[in-house]
């Protein structure tokens, strides 16, 4: 049966039969697909899905180590230093994040995500995060990332050497819209630090945050980026706008155009671990989660974020049982 | 765990609230009935912890986990949810 879309027709022998992503210009059609042709874009970045990640789900934990205070400016973000932000500075202490890290491996998770807002790491948070790597690992079987903003190559050298099997940096946006949302750093600097984790042998987690006013064509040129970085996992996430931030009064953004996003994305990276992120119980809400599920996405952050609260953990794990989608199961990669 | 007994100050946005008192409840919480021009604030607070203590506006340090979340006021103690608390 057919579509009646071309491009869903190109995209299921391109990407499904032949496995190659769509390029930059395809992905902007299926992100401009009318509306009723959302539900046949989604069923095919679910087979998609199936074909080449297969049908286990990924289910991941983050927690932040250093809250607030972060000398960067990202417009999207709560946790900056230079924003009138109700975020307060706060570290998070060892037995907590031991705690957090059993709580969230009791779950069936086989990912928690140590998260710290900074530019990049000091050695004070360095030797914390040793510590807590250290501490983890001894008491809960649980693979290890972090995302610690921009590293030198010695950092990068030290967290492959104990252990950190995925370190998470994001695009977050287009290069053509980055010096919109970030003046602090650039986009080149946020891509060394990506080729660098690839290089020491990390899997690469790296992101986008859609809906904070690009256009369509930026939101194709991000994916068509970020496929290019070939990234073992893409968090999507969508705007929640935070008060106090250059983007508190952006819009929603339109759970249609984020479904879209979903199955565009995955059309783009057919074998990357696509997953559910930030923004999605505001943007798509409960229906347009269980969308997702079936339109492309194959992991999930489960339960809270690092400054909000995503939907209690019970809702996606039952979910995922009534999808009849198993979770991933724990393989220590290093 | 400190009581809060006078809800005086929207937990999300941190203004003033219309005077209420709910003897030994712990603000900001679903089950009260949202304050006039502050629906949406009580809206958010399903999705977030509160950021400002409801007794005094002191913004509070607050710790979100995985399965919970902390916030801790400096005069008037901890608020918790989930295994956070």
């Amino acid at each position: 049966m057919t579509s009646g879309y071309a491009i869903l027709e190109t995209a299921r022998k391109q990407v499904l039969h032949e496995g190659r992503g769509l390029r930059e210009a395809q992905i902007l059609e299926v992100l401009n697909l009318p509306d009723e042709a959302i539900p046949a874009a989604l069923q095919l970045a679910h087979e998609v899905r199936i074909q080449h990640c297969g049908e286990d789900v990924e289910v991941e934990g983050i927690i932040s180590i250093k809250t607030g205070g972060c000398p960067e400016d990202c417009h999207f973000c709560s946790q900056s230093g230079l924003f009138d932000s109700p975020v307060r500075g706060v570290w998070l202490d060892i037995p907590e994040l031991v705690k957090a890290a059993k709580e969230t491996a009791a779950t069936g998770a086989t990912e928690f995500c140590i998260v710290a807002a900074v530019r990049g790491p000091d050695i004070k948070l360095m030797n914390q995060i040793k510590f807590a790597i250290d501490r983890i690992n001894a008491e809960v079987d649980i693979n290890i990332a972090c995302s610690l903003g921009m590293l030198t190559q010695r950092q990068v050298d030290q967290l492959a050497e104990w252990g950190v099997h995925r370190y998470n940096h994001n695009l977050e946006t287009a290069r053509s819209y980055f010096p919109e949302v970030v003046t602090t750093h650039t986009y080149e600097e946020r891509l060394e630090t990506c080729r660098m984790v690839k290089d020491a042998g990390m899997e690469l987690c790296c992101g986008a945050l859609i809906g904070m006013g690009e256009t369509v064509e930026q939101r194709a040129e991000l994916a068509a980026q970020l496929a290019a970085l070939e990234p073992h996992e893409v968090p999507l996430n969508f705007l929640n706008p935070r008060p106090g931030t250059p983007l508190e009064d952006q819009p929603i953004m339109d759970g249609k155009d984020a479904l879209r996003a979903i199955a565009a994305f995955r059309l783009a990276m057919p074998r990357t671990v696509l997953r559910y992120a930030g923004g999605r119980e505001l943007t798509l809400g409960d229906l347009g989660t269980r969308e997702g599920l079936l339109g492309g996405i194959n992991a999930v952050i489960v339960g809270n974020y690092l400054t909000t609260l995503g939907r209690p953990a019970d809702a996606d794990l039952d979910l995922l049982v009534e999808l009849n989608m198993p979770i991933r199961e724990l393989q220590k990669s290093l | 765990m400190q009581e809060v007994s006078t809800q005086l100050y929207c937990g999300h946005c941190g203004e003033r609230l219309g005077e209420r008192t709910t003897p030994g409840a712990h603000p900001p919480s679903s089950a009260d009935p949202p304050s006039p021009g502050h629906e949406r604030c009580e809206q958010r607070l399903a999705m977030e912890p509160p950021r400002y203590c409801a007794s005094c506006r002191r913004r509070m340090k607050v710790q979100v986990t995985p399965m919970g979340w902390a916030a801790e006021c400096s005069r008037h103690g901890t608020l918790a949810a989930g295994a956070a608390s």
